[in-house]
């Protein structure tokens, strides 16, 4: 199975190619994609110069164009996808339809990937996007159990990317807008989900308050640290129960279970991330890529090792597994 | 409001678990008091909900056609299980009525045949609404996430497709293969008692200092406010929008109906409409900010217009 690593930064992707990724995916410095953050991404010179570093390795660089084109402003996405067949991407991620339709017609032998953002999440939304586009492979929504993903992988005529370390959507990816709900910003339009931009924490007595545009997201007493406001990851009152009302403040780690993604017929373990540090992808990139080298016996040391990068250092499993519904 | 042709209503699926009985009744009325013309009905949201409404179908689909209006079936909206996916391929199969498609499957099924897309399919741009067009998308309901200037242009580039604006209804904003509402009960999805059921308009969410924020409605999160687009209309009906949809609450959406039949006919002024969808659906917090690219819970008073 190919490790498919994250890049916000020409730093890092230096980094990840140098810890073992066979692919590294990342996005131009614009809303076409969906890590569209301040001070990350690639301009078009360090795209150039980051392929040409990835081939000398022997490393895949896949750019993810994988927000919807906004009405009026589709030469943005256009020229996106321009830029990266001709800087020689080894393939695109992309989400809307209009924009795999422009790919497809125009530049027929490239390679082109389904971002998890376009929610095809069984078989026949697959195999609609592998006729019409002639998609190759599909990142799936983290919604899919293991069973579920091996049946799919029977079914369907295209590879199959799973995400397996880092960040937890709880939602179906690209069908989610509670952050444009809360801040007029989304992921789908903007490339971002509980922008910074709308984020402030206030002090509240004794407490920390953390809000989302006009929102309490959560409020953290003395001694328990601060997250960050992911809208999904906040504390809610629900028929006055007080809590996690859609998912704790974890991140998701399925390297327990590589060895039923690859008996299920999954092609690349996938890691999110392409806001975190070089540190962070080189450390994340070399430990799994031994974790898959290893036999049974040293991988657990390898796993926890893992563990300890995570954020809040809780990891969950997710969908992977069908209790977690 | 003269020169563009009006736009008929239409109304959405209910999203939320009613029982049977009062799942055909709420049918029955609007067949027999609405000036609604098109109506999309089935279960959109949760395939364990299916069979509570599957026994009224047939009558249901009677009594609307019988009324004058035209009827559609709604394809679920998120399908991972084998058995999900069957659902959706004997609807395509055999449906002797069109269909409405809330997923890709369903999209992809479709092709070939005359059908319509949801709201919940992303369409953001005129050069996707012109490919699932190409494909026999005959009418689209934009996602109610749009900002107006998207609309305006996805109407413009794309000649030949209906479309439809969600215009009234807390709006869908997420959907996940994990039941928050069977969790906020101390249930699993596997094992939920259809605990929703009893929240027939949606379980709010509330944030820690107590302001209403989100609601809960199974698997779908959907939003505190009722999004109203009603003082937008006539910017609504100069873009070209063929169809005006109303998203069924539990409130009198008969009222609702009437209220927007009035509006779109130019029968009355907005801020009176406003009052009276407020007497219709009591308690109710309006909402349009995504009509106007700000936060989708954003109130905006169009003062040009009352």
């Amino acid at each position: 199975m190919e490790l498919i690593c994250p890049a916000g930064t020409p730093a890092a992707f230096r980094e990840a190619v140098d810890a073992g990724a066979d692919a590294v995916y990342c996005g131009f410095r614009d809303e076409t994609n969906a890590r569209n953050f301040p001070g990350l991404n690639f301009s078009r010179d360090e795209l150039k110069a980051a392929i040409a570093y990835a081939r000398q390795h022997g490393a895949m660089t896949f750019v993810a164009i994988n927000t919807f084109m906004r009405a009026g402003r589709e030469k943005l996405w256009h020229e996106a996808v321009d830029d990266a067949v001709r800087l020689g991407a080894d393939a695109v991620i992309l989400a809307d339809f209009g924009l795999m339709a422009y790919t497809a017609e125009r530049y027929p032998e490239q390679r082109l990937h389904v971002s998890v953002q376009a929610s095809a999440s069984n078989a026949d939304a697959v195999n609609f996007l592998v006729e019409t586009f002639r998609a190759k492979r599909v990142v799936l929504p983290r919604i899919l159990t293991i069973p579920d993903l091996a049946r799919l992988a029977k079914q369907i005529r295209c590879e199959i990317e799973v995400f397996v370390f880092g960040g937890l959507c709880v939602m179906a990816e690209g069908r989610c807008s509670l952050s444009s709900y809360a801040t007029g910003k989304s992921p789908n339009m903007n490339g971002v989900c509980s922008p910074a931009s709308h984020v402030r924490y206030r002090e509240d007595g004794c407490e920390l308050v953390s809000e989302l545009g006009d929102y309490t997201i959560n409020r953290f007493p003395a001694g328990e640290a601060a997250g960050y406001p992911t809208l999904c990851k906040g504390r809610f009152n629900v028929a006055d129960e007080r809590g996690y009302a859609f998912e704790d403040p974890v991140s998701l780690d399925v390297m327990d279970h590589v060895d039923l993604l690859r008996e299920a017929g999954v092609s690349a373990l996938k890691i999110e991330g392409r806001q975190r540090g070089k540190a962070y992808v080189a450390e994340v990139v070399s430990v799994m890529r031994r974790a898959l080298a290893a036999n049974a016996a040293d991988r657990p040391a390898l796993i926890s090792r893992l563990r300890l990068l995570s954020e809040g250092q809780r990891t969950t499993s997710g969908a992977y597994e069908k209790r977690w519904r | 409001m003269t020169g563009a042709t009006l736009p008929s209503l239409s109304l959405g699926p209910v999203l939320y678990l009613w029982d049977g009985p009062k799942w055909r009744d709420f049918y029955f009325r609007i067949a027999d008091e609405t000036p609604i013309a098109h109506v999309v009905i089935g279960e959109t949201v949760c395939s364990k909900r299916l069979h509570f409404i599957e026994p009224h179908v047939g009558e249901v689909v009677e009594r609307l056609e019988r009324a004058g209006k035209s009827v559609s079936l709604a394809s679920l909206a998120l399908v991972t299980l084998e058995r999900e996916a069957q659902v959706v391929r004997a609807l395509v199969r055999d449906s002797t009525h069109p269909i409405e498609a809330n997923d890709l499957s369903a999209l992809g099924l479709l092709a070939g045949k005359p059908h319509s897309v949801g709201p919940l399919i992303n369409v953001y741009n005129g050069a996707t609404a012109r490919l699932l067009a190409s494909r026999g998308a005959t009418s689209i309901c934009l996602p109610p996430e749009l900002p107006m200037a998207s609309v305006r242009d996805i109407v413009r580039d794309t000649p030949g497709v209906s479309f439809e604006i969600f215009a009234f209804g807390r709006v869908p904003l997420a959907i996940s293969a994990r039941c928050a509402h069977a969790r906020s009960k101390g249930l699993v999805k596997d094992n939920c008692q259809f605990i929703c059921g009893d929240d027939p308009d949606g379980l709010v969410v509330e944030t820690l200092d107590r302001q209403p924020f989100l609601a809960l409605n199974g698997v779908q999160t959907v939003s505190h406010t009722c999004q109203t687009l009603i003082q937008e209309l006539p910017e609504l009906i100069k873009a070209g929008i063929s169809r005006i949809r109303l998203s069924p609450q539990d409130c009198d959406m008969v009222a609702v109906a009437r209220v927007f039949d009035d509006a779109i006919a130019g029968r009355s002024l907005p801020a009176d409409a406003i009052a009276r969808l407020l007497d219709a659906y009591t308690g109710a917090q309006f909402s349009n900010g995504f009509h106007y690219g700000q936060q989708g819970a954003a109130w905006i008073a169009d003062h040009t217009l009352t």
